[in-house]
């Protein structure tokens, strides 16, 4: 498949990129912090999102969706990058309908993606129980009980945890990793906020003895380890899609500012030294350019096992390029703007804190090198 | 004999189904392909270049290149009243493709067909084209690029060798420095200064000329790999045509900066070879301690899954911008970017290889070290980002061109 967007992929683009540069530009988000609401993202702004049909790109049309495919979100999630717009975008519309398309039962697709589509619904993924991303270090564990299961353990960054009305949730369930579907107000689920460095919020979250339904599981019992690394596949090379965005804002502003401050009586783009860092960070953003792309496309492609260590591959070298690009551009930003750009008043900062989050969610450039390496046998 | 086996499958594909071209293309292969032809090569001796001094190293390698010349696939994508193979992109692609199956070595290395031949098809006149281009799809005629002086290297439009207007031709004094194969090359095309009264880029033309007219010299540079791949080139009262000047008298610069973005991406494009060799994670396996699958050393595996990741990257923009041209945008603004990022890239491969050898790779002569192949492609190797243009004047035209910086 050639690496170049289609017009129908284009338009969306497009019209993602004028509705949020009008109604969701980065003003949005300090308007937000200011307020100190503790959802982290506007309800109100999430509605005319949905409306406009963003929730439902990734599910299929028997459930009320467009499905239109992971490109498709991803340029959104790419727009919504440049603007560092929050919103259950990441989280509920591709991660959650990821899993559910994945491994969901038609009763569990019919129950819950109706609901996000509409935007009425936001999931959260809990597979996180430290400080680092481990998703395979569990003491999360479910024990059969009666006709369904009984889950015990706590998570942590859990993503939208806040507000999600349902997570997925990740447990040992005696010879293997399974996931399961948990409301939110279950008995003995407990959920602590805490704020993120850059407006967003997430949770802690406890299970304590909480009795599920056997409908509850989601793919295979014991067995969905696999699903859990697709999956997260998925969330990583979608947070590659909004660091892509984030990293070409960041430096489109940068260089607007090189040729617009003037020092000893000359723009400060004019200096070489500049000018060479500047030229180095265009060659990373256009390789991540190209990264970001094919690894969407081979998502969208992706229907046989034969292709599934390609994806996993993929996805590891998009988080952690992106992860390292993004970061160089929002702290060259930092640097090339000087003294304002220390400042709060100055929106830059604002890409460098929404930059650490991403980089961090769902692997680091240093988990995902050495899954890299492993993954090509070294 | 050559003819035998070119003229046995003569039946032309239609030409309306690329499918129906990649079998005959397939076909034909498999029958005309030498087999001695279709093993990996390594250094630039051990591929054809050509020209009046050529000696073939094999009987093969002399059959590969006439039967490859026959159907004009040595120059694919030219026309075919210049000797050319006439491909659209689309089939030479699935030629190019079908070669790396069978890993067939190019039949010739030319910069006849990389440099001259794209200058010539762009700016050459009707009678240019037809003297120059069918000698250089056969193999016959070989040439050097004369660009760069002792006192123009990054400032190129500097050069100073002089053609002077002697009537009815020119006569050129002055030298060239970094000429690639000049000892072994029959031609050049050469940037000569013709005005020197007008600003230094309007003064320039691009002539050609035979190197066995009199008055040309060259004389080898050794380089700290110990190789010779370039000269230096003199010229004394050297007669030049006037029908040899491409794209007008003064006109020079042009001509050159066209090339430029040529040369460029085939420097990038060189750097990127390593995709059909063997993946340095492959040789850091094979030679180095694992624990369970996993490099034993840390840092050395980081460093080596870092730049397999920057490699994967490059592959994968060359294949964006190569989609993006087919889709109607312009390739120059990828050019620069390519040539940096290529060269930088192809650097750190060569340093990783040699952290990789330990004390093998500081071996200079001798059966086991492959006649200190390593340590000599890593030294060559720093002349990368010099060659071409060097990485930051590169980064220059990035940050002036692509970003729009001032200054």
């Amino acid at each position: 498949m050639a690496l170049v967007l289609s017009e129908e992929q284009t338009m969306l683009r497009d019209a993602a990129r004028s509705f949020l540069g009008e109604r969701a530009p980065v003003g949005h988000l300090r308007t937000l912090r200011d307020s100190g609401k503790p959802d982290g993202f506007s309800r109100e702004l999430w509605a005319e999102m949905t409306g406009l049909g963003w929730a439902a790109i990734l599910v299929p049309e028997a459930y009320g969706g467009l499905a239109y495919g992971y490109t498709g979100l991803g340029l959104v999630l790419e727009e919504t990058g440049r603007t560092l717009t929050p919103s259950p975008l990441l989280g509920t519309a591709l991660t959650a309908v990821a899993a559910l398309n994945l491994a969901g039962t038609d009763a569990q697709c019919a129950a819950i993606l109706p609901g996000i589509a509409s935007g009425e619904r936001i999931l959260a993924l809990a597979c996180d129980e430290a400080s680092r991303h481990r998703p395979r270090q569990l003491t999360t564990a479910a024990a059969a009980q009666g006709f369904g299961y009984r889950l015990t353990g706590h998570k942590t960054a859990v993503i939208d945890g806040h507000a999600a009305d349902t997570f997925i949730v990740s447990a040992w369930t005696g010879s293997g990793l399974s996931l399961f579907l948990v409301p939110a107000d279950a008995r003995g689920v407990s959920v602590e906020r805490y704020p993120l460095l850059d407006t967003h919020a997430a949770a802690n979250v406890r299970f304590e003895q909480v009795e599920l339904e056997a409908a509850a599981l989601l793919g295979d019992l014991d067995g969905a380890e696999a699903l859990l690394d697709r999956i997260l596949d998925v969330a990583r090379i979608g947070a590659a899609a909004e660091l892509l965005g984030l990293a070409q804002e960041a430096f489109a502003r940068t260089v607007d500012y090189l040729k617009e401050r003037k020092q000893f009586g000359v723009p400060i783009g004019s200096f070489q030294a500049l000018q060479h860092r500047a030229a180095k960070l265009h060659a990373e953003i256009e390789m991540c350019k190209s990264v970001v792309l094919k690894a969407l496309q081979l998502l969208d492609a992706d229907e046989t096992p034969r292709l599934a260590d390609r994806v996993a591959e993929m996805a590891s070298l998009a988080k952690a390029k992106l992860s390292t690009t993004a970061h160089l551009a929002a702290t060259e930003a930092i640097q090339m703007h000087g003294g304002i750009g220390m400042t709060d008043d100055f929106d830059i900062g604002f890409f460098l804190k929404r930059c650490r989050i991403l980089e961090t969610l769902y692997g680091d450039r240093y988990f995902h090198l050495d899954r890299y390496a492993r993954l090509r046998g070294y | 004999m050559q003819a035998d086996a070119t003229q046995a499958n003569r039946s032309e594909p239609d030409p309306d189904r690329p499918e129906a071209f990649r079998s005959a293309v397939r076909e034909w292969l498999a029958v005309n392909c030498p087999e001695s032809m279709r093993s990996p090569w390594r250094t630039e001796a051990d591929v054809c270049w050509g020209g009046r001094g050529w000696e073939f190293q094999s009987a093969d390698q002399r059959l590969w290149l006439e039967r490859m010349a026959a159907r004009g696939w040595t120059a694919p994508g030219w026309p075919r009243e210049y000797g050319g193979g006439g491909l659209d992109r689309e089939r030479a692609k699935i030629l190019k493709e079908e070669l790396a199956r069978i890993h067939a070595r190019p039949p010739l290395m030319s910069f006849g067909i990389s440099m001259l031949g794209p200058a010539l098809l762009k700016f050459g006149s009707e009678e240019q084209k037809r003297q120059h281009l069918p000698p250089v799809v056969r193999g016959e005629i070989r040439w050097a690029q004369g660009y760069s002086e002792p006192n123009a290297g990054s400032d190129l439009a500097s050069l100073q060798a002089r053609c002077e207007d002697r009537g009815d031709h020119f006569i050129l004094n002055g030298s060239k420095i970094w000429t690639s194969y000049g000892d072994f090359a029959d031609w050049m095309f050469c940037l000569v200064r013709t005005d020197s009264g007008a600003r230094k880029q309007a003064g320039i033309s691009f002539v050609m000329f035979d190197m066995a007219t009199l008055g040309v010299t060259t004389r080898p540079i050794r380089l700290i790999s110990g190789k010779s791949p370039f000269t230096e080139t003199f010229f004394e009262d050297v007669r030049v045509e006037k029908d040899q000047v491409i794209g007008g008298l003064n006109q020079g610069w042009t001509v050159a900066k066209y090339l430029l973005t040529h040369e460029r991406e085939m420097i990038a494009g060189a750097g990127l070879s390593s995709a059909g060799s063997t993946p340095l994670s492959k040789t850091a396996v094979h030679r180095l301690d694992t624990e369970n699958g996993v490099l034993r050393n840390s840092a050395l595996r980081a460093d080596i899954a870092r730049f397999e990741m920057d490699e994967q990257c490059l592959d994968l923009t060359i294949e964006r911008a190569r989609d993006e041209t087919q889709a109607g945008a312009s390739l120059g603004a990828f050019a620069s970017m390519f040539k940096y990022y290529g060269t930088e890239l192809n650097m750190r491969r060569q340093e990783l290889l040699m952290a990789i050898g330990g004390y093998d790779s500081l071996v200079w002569e001798g059966g086991d070290s492959d006649d200190g192949h390593m340590p000599k492609s890593w030294l060559r190797s720093k002349g990368n980002s010099i060659e071409g243009g060097t990485s930051e004047i590169q980064l220059n035209i990035v940050a002036k061109h692509i970003l729009g910086l001032p200054g």
